[in-house]
């Protein structure tokens, strides 16, 4: 069952700047949702996250969701938190995930459960983030489970990626834990969202220097902002800067949700245009799915 | 030390209302410590109860007694002929205290007067932090003396994460995080690089996981 490279490795390693979105499960079974979803992103994308139970809520399961995506004619990259399975649960999530045509994986640590909606929720936390990733790709190149056993046949082989947050503190440490990451094996990185673009210029910078740019494809995260509400929304969320600038801005305009359209195109034009190093965009419009087609479009982001 | 509160005077009272002839005992190793189950301690439940009882009239007999420790056979052994008199036992130790009382007296309803909370220290009057996560596997060397598994959220091993804020943990509630002490730590001692490391996966079988733990030193047995 050795099966080809996923579209997003292709993309990606093609050298031209590849698309990621990310489709949010629902907090019940109809997957009618994010099937239209799926519609709306399907042509503008080269692979779609599926996150799981992101803020700790209790949705969809991500290869669940994953599935009807990938039914729907999107790859998706399935989203993997360490909170809720241990290594026994996420080996077993993995085969099975790759068992049914997946072929990407994201690696998170997860939001804690105390954000959730099952605060009272005990977390596991057996592996942190960067060890998930170490033991992905081992599970691959050395065909080996985590607990050193050897797997007798078609072990997954998974594109493996992480994620980086620029505008996390202690912000002289990002690059290194980055570095870390790709250590790990993380073969492609997406990044928060990015509204501060001058901390991004100096993050890139030092991954330039340091070359991580070569060993792992670094997707620029993007999110569009429908107004001034979800601007000081997303100022609450510990790990994102969203400059004052950008909200008076959004005040300032008669239709703010197009404002926030047209300000998620000049950033992306401006990060392909003056920032070296990124390999790709992952655009965060969670229930705004909509108007991804749009950015893209108007970014020059062909597909 | 273990660090344990007692449950609130009501939740005892509940626990024991079909008894008449308590036995309170308390402890004199931790919980002492951290003032929360000791000879004062005990005798103030005792009194708060009695008193309890008796405007609500329950009348009850307590007789107190504070035990060098609850954990140890030969401290337990003292209140034989106390346990003998009482219908049921209340211990004021942490949870192992009330285990050691159950199986030394068999026919007595034991009850625990506490919850118990962590093993930590003190920070100051008042005021205890938990610092091991009881793991048994430390690598507190290569962390700079500051323990990720207990004072992380996340128990990350390899941090932080992208929740951190100000030094504070993103949960909130004043929580240092435990990550960026620790780089801080390494720098001032001038060993950051020690973190280029990825930390491996913890054995949890050395810690609860692996069942109830025992420990045995040979040395120490005699036969």
């Amino acid at each position: 069952m050795k099966s080809a490279a996923s579209n997003l490795e292709k993309k990606l390693s093609g050298g031209r700047p590849a698309v990621t979105a990310e489709i949010g499960p629902p907090k019940h079974s109809n997957p009618e949702g994010i099937i239209s979803a799926t519609q709306k992103l399907k042509g503008c994308v080269d692979a779609a996250n599926v996150t799981d139970c992101q803020g700790a809520v209790v949705r969809m399961s991500s290869i669940g969701a994953a599935i009807h995506i990938l039914r729907g004619g999107i790859e998706p990259v399935i989203q993997l938190t360490c909170r809720d399975r241990n290594r026994i649960a996420i080996q077993s999530d993995l085969l099975g995930a790759y068992s049914l045509g997946i072929k990407n994986v994201l690696c998170l640590s997860g939001d804690h459960q105390l954000f959730g909606n099952h605060p009272t929720a005990k977390n596991v936390y057996d592996l942190d983030s960067i060890q998930l990733i170490r033991l992905i790709r081992r599970m691959r190149d050395e065909r080996l489970f985590f607990s050193g056993e050897v797997i007798k046949r078609d072990e997954p082989r998974f594109f493996v990626g992480a994620v980086a947050n620029p505008f996390a503190e202690p912000y002289d440490y990002r690059v290194d834990r980055l570095e870390k990451k790709i250590e790990a094996g993380a073969e492609f990185v997406q990044t928060q969202s990015i509204f501060d673009m001058e901390r991004f210029e100096r993050f890139m910078e030092m991954c330039v220097e340091r070359g991580l740019n070569e060993r792992a494809y670094i997707m620029a995260g993007v999110t569009p902002l429908k107004g001034v509400r979800a601007a000081r929304f997303m100022q609450s969320i510990p790990g994102i800067i969203v400059p004052e600038e950008i909200v008076r801005r959004l005040e300032k305009s008669a239709d703010q949700r197009a404002e926030g359209i047209n300000i998620c195109v000049e950033q992306i034009k401006y990060i392909k245009e003056k920032i070296k190093g990124i390999s790709g965009f992952h655009i965060m419009a969670i229930a705004w799915e909509e108007v991804v087609p749009e950015i893209v479009e108007r970014a020059g982001l062909f597909v | 030390m273990i660090v344990a509160e007692q449950k609130p005077i009501g939740e005892i009272d509940r626990l024991t209302l079909d008894y008449r002839r308590l036995l309170l005992l308390g402890c004199a190793g931790c919980v002492t410590v951290c003032l929360s189950g000791g000879e004062k301690e005990t005798e103030i439940m005792a009194g708060a109860l009695r008193l309890k009882r008796r405007n609500e009239g329950r009348p009850v007999d307590i007789v107190t007694r504070t035990l060098t420790r609850q954990c140890d056979p030969e401290f337990i052994n003292e209140v034989e002929e106390l346990a003998g008199e009482a219908d049921c036992i209340v211990s004021l130790a942490c949870g192992v205290g009330p285990q050691y009382l159950a199986e030394r007296f068999k026919d007595k309803y034991v009850v625990p007067a506490m919850n118990t909370r962590f093993a930590g220290g003190s920070v100051r009057l008042g005021v205890w932090e938990e610092k091991c996560g009881l793991c048994g596997d430390c690598i507190l060397h290569l962390t700079g003396g500051i323990c990720p598994i207990v004072r992380c959220p996340k128990s990350v091993l390899n941090g932080p994460c992208g929740g951190s804020r100000n030094g504070k943990c993103e949960i909130g509630g004043d929580i240092d995080c435990a990550w960026i002490l620790i780089l801080d730590r390494l720098k001032k001692l001038g060993r950051l690089d020690t973190l280029k490391q990825i930390i491996p996966p913890m054995d949890w079988s050395k810690s609860r996981n692996g069942g109830p733990r025992r420990m045995t030193r040979e040395d120490l047995i005699i036969e």
